[in-house]
């Protein structure tokens, strides 16, 4: 059954029929109604909501959460997802799953409470100190959201690793028709290390403090080949030809507004091809090289100065030229506008 | 032969404690321990650990344990306790953990009444990174950023936490112990059985403050140390009950 | 009467237990643990088996051996 939902209750609605049973969080525009949401629907579906004190104690208290071993979630925006860095520290090196929304808006600073793309580099490069990346899948329509969250809950378990949405305050607010994921179907794993009193077994210890040397670097190494498999969960859509004239990359909300650009210029009879990443950490770097590869130059667009950027041009090969347009602190560019980019640069060829 | 043995509580892990000779750390994590034995709780217990000395309890406790960030393990207890059934949540932390970077992570947790155990270990001073300035150092007293002595007038004064959380409806027991003699140890484990059974009772957040001592923060003797915390930082935190509900019987 | 037990390589040599007990049945003795601590030295003749010491000791280092109860704790 479909049903009418914004971004953010979509995203609500299917955490908890992953199983996900406690969601902590603090309120911040643009993504308030997940926060409501959740409050209501979390009691009713037998689980723990709690509205802490801020982001810092929120990350602190799904970590927690996870450390008891339960599915658990939390949503923000920018100045808030800011503020939880050093806790998604401690989750990756505790090694703790947790589900984690980065409804994203306008920076830097305070910003504004509009969509934005600008938190790119804080998701997938790392964020706060350490040597880690965050698993991050970005959607680009409501019901891609609610999938994406459901499946999360098993992706961060299976790697002990958290996952980040990054969503944007454009896919936070508008309402879709979504089927929302099937309750039950998703069932926590068995987490035979979990913090649930150590009875009939050894006590079990959740923390990610190595003082020695070797030790530390033993467990980032360990890490890193975490890290690797974590290659499988690559996703990515495209929908390119032989012999583009230009091939397009986005993702999310930008990928969205830019096919209908790609699909107006098409019936001009322009040869436009789309790529959009859907896992931005890891990157779909191999299908991207080989899609680009089929195009005579390559164009990027982000609700920012240029963050996925700079990995599209590290994977574009050199001859290739990659051109760019982005639009920032809270402005969405419009479909008309993403249009007339592309045509002056096929018009002006290579 | 004996028929009366005076040993390590079960709850403790054989691994010898790393903490500096005479520091009375060692001497509440076998309060709590003795404790945890008592009421047979080392299968149920889950331990929130600070950041700071006592980084080590993991080690230390033979429960399960967690670490927590600087200053977050009343978030990190917060969320145990709340999605784990039947289990019992106590944290562990130092005065920088608590009253410095954590402050609102323990105020909200008391104000919103956590039925969870804090065990505050006041020292006056930060041990692990060399004896800096502390929140509940003393006024006039020497540290590593305060080489002239605390100046009230630059520094400020010190947090009083037990006074501080005391008044908040969610909480239902707070003691300030210290552990500097035999004396004192029996009442601070009185005190440690007494936050227990609060949150066996289910009557919300219990917090028990100890002063202690710092022998090589303060650069003193281990006995000169213990006797500083009786004449000196009683004065500044006088030992008590600042909160107590009532237990059922 | 009671006997105490010092575990040598727990024993930091703080002195605490010296201090705690008022028969003076310990001592910093000569002997150097494994750490080069000084360690403390059960010397007693009339030990009540007060567990004053083992109170006091941060390293869990005494245990203390009683033949019959000893009310110390109320």
């Amino acid at each position: 059954m479909r049903v009418l939902m914004k971004g953010t209750e979509a995203m609500a609605e299917a955490a908890i029929r992953a199983g996900c049973s406690a969601y902590f969080g603090y309120p911040i525009t643009p993504q308030t109604e997940l926060i409501h949401y959740m409050s209501r629907r979390m009691p009713e579906a037998g689980g723990v909501f709690l509205q802490a004190e801020s982001e810092v104690s929120v990350i602190n208290m799904v970590y927690g959460a996870a450390a008891a071993g339960v599915r658990v979630m939390t949503s923000s925006s920018s100045p808030g997802v800011s503020l939880m860095q050093e806790g998604i520290s401690y989750l990756v090196g505790a090694e703790l799953p947790a589900v984690l929304i980065n409804v994203m808006r306008g920076g830097p600073g305070l910003g504004n409470i509009q969509p934005s793309q600008s938190d790119y580099f804080q998701s997938t490069k790392g964020g706060g100190h350490g040597d880690y990346k965050l698993i991050t899948f970005a959607p680009s329509s409501v019901s891609e959201a609610a999938s994406m969250v459901y499946d999360a809950f098993d992706i961060t378990e299976k790697y002990r690793h958290p996952v980040m949405i990054l969503a944007d305050g454009a896919l936070g607010q508008i309402m879709e028709p979504v089927s929302l994921p099937e309750q039950g179907a998703s069932k926590p794993s068995v987490k035979n290390w979990a913090l649930t009193g150590a009875k009939g077994r050894p006590a079990n210890k959740i923390f990610s403090f190595y003082l020695d040397p070797k030790g530390l670097e033993e467990h980032n190494l360990h890490l890193q080949e975490k890290f690797k498999n974590i290659d499988d969960e690559i996703k990515y859509e495209e929908d390119i030809s032989d012999d583009m004239e230009i091939l397009v990359v986005a993702y999310g909300t930008v990928a969205r507004i830019l096919k209908n650009a790609v699909q107006k210029l098409r019936g001009e009879g322009r040869k436009v091809g789309i790529f959009r990443p859907i896992s931005l950490w890891p990157f779909p770097e191999s299908a991207l090289k080989s899609a680009s590869m089929k195009a005579k130059q390559v164009f990027v667009s982000e609700m920012s100065y240029g963050q996925m950027l700079e990995d599209v041009r590290r994977i574009v090969p050199d001859e290739i030229e990659v051109k760019f347009y982005g639009r920032a602190g809270g402005v969405v560019p419009s479909p008309n506008e993403l249009y007339i980019k592309l045509k002056s640069l096929l018009e002006r060829g290579v | 032969m004996s028929n009366q043995i005076l040993e390590r509580p079960k709850s403790l892990t054989q691994k010898q404690f790393h903490y500096c000779p005479g520091c009375h750390h060692g001497i509440i994590h076998r309060l709590i321990a003795e404790t945890i034995d008592e009421f047979d709780l080392r299968e149920k217990t889950i331990i929130v650990q600070p950041v700071g000395c006592a980084v080590y309890i993991y080690e230390y406790f033979d429960t399960d344990v967690s670490e927590a960030a600087h200053g977050r393990a009343p978030a990190v207890a917060t969320a145990i306790k709340r999605v784990s059934k039947g289990k019992f949540v106590l944290t562990y932390q130092g005065d920088g953990d608590l009253a410095a970077i954590g402050t609102a992570e323990i105020v909200h947790a008391a104000a919103r009444g956590e039925n969870i155990c804090v065990f505050f270990v006041n020292n006056a001073i930060y041990g692990m990174t060399g004896g800096q300035m502390a929140p509940t150092t003393l006024p006039g007293m020497k540290t590593a950023t305060t080489p002239l002595g605390r100046d009230v007038k630059k520094q400020g004064y010190p947090i009083k936490v037990s006074e501080m959380l005391a008044p908040f409806e969610g909480v239902s027991y707070i003691e300030r112990v210290m552990v500097s003699s035999p004396k004192h140890i029996i009442k601070a484990k009185n005190a440690v059985r007494k936050a227990f059974k609060y949150q066996l009772q289910e009557k919300g957040f219990s917090l028990v403050e100890f002063l202690s001592a710092c022998p090589t923060g303060w650069g003193m003797p281990p006995v000169d140390a213990a006797k500083w915390v009786e004449e000196n930082m009683t004065k500044q935190f006088p030992l008590g009950v600042y909160k107590e509900v009532g237990l059922d019987d | 009467m009671a006997k105490v037990v010092i575990d040598q390589e727990r024993c930091k040599g703080c002195g605490l237990c010296v201090a705690a007990c008022n028969f003076g049945n310990l001592r910093i003795g000569e002997n150097f643990n494994s750490k080069s601590y000084k360690v403390s030295e059960f010397v007693g003749e009339d030990c009540k088996g007060c567990g004053f010491c083992y109170m006091v000791c941060p390293d869990t280092a005494i245990t203390v051996f009683r033949d019959e109860k000893v009310e110390v704790e109320k």
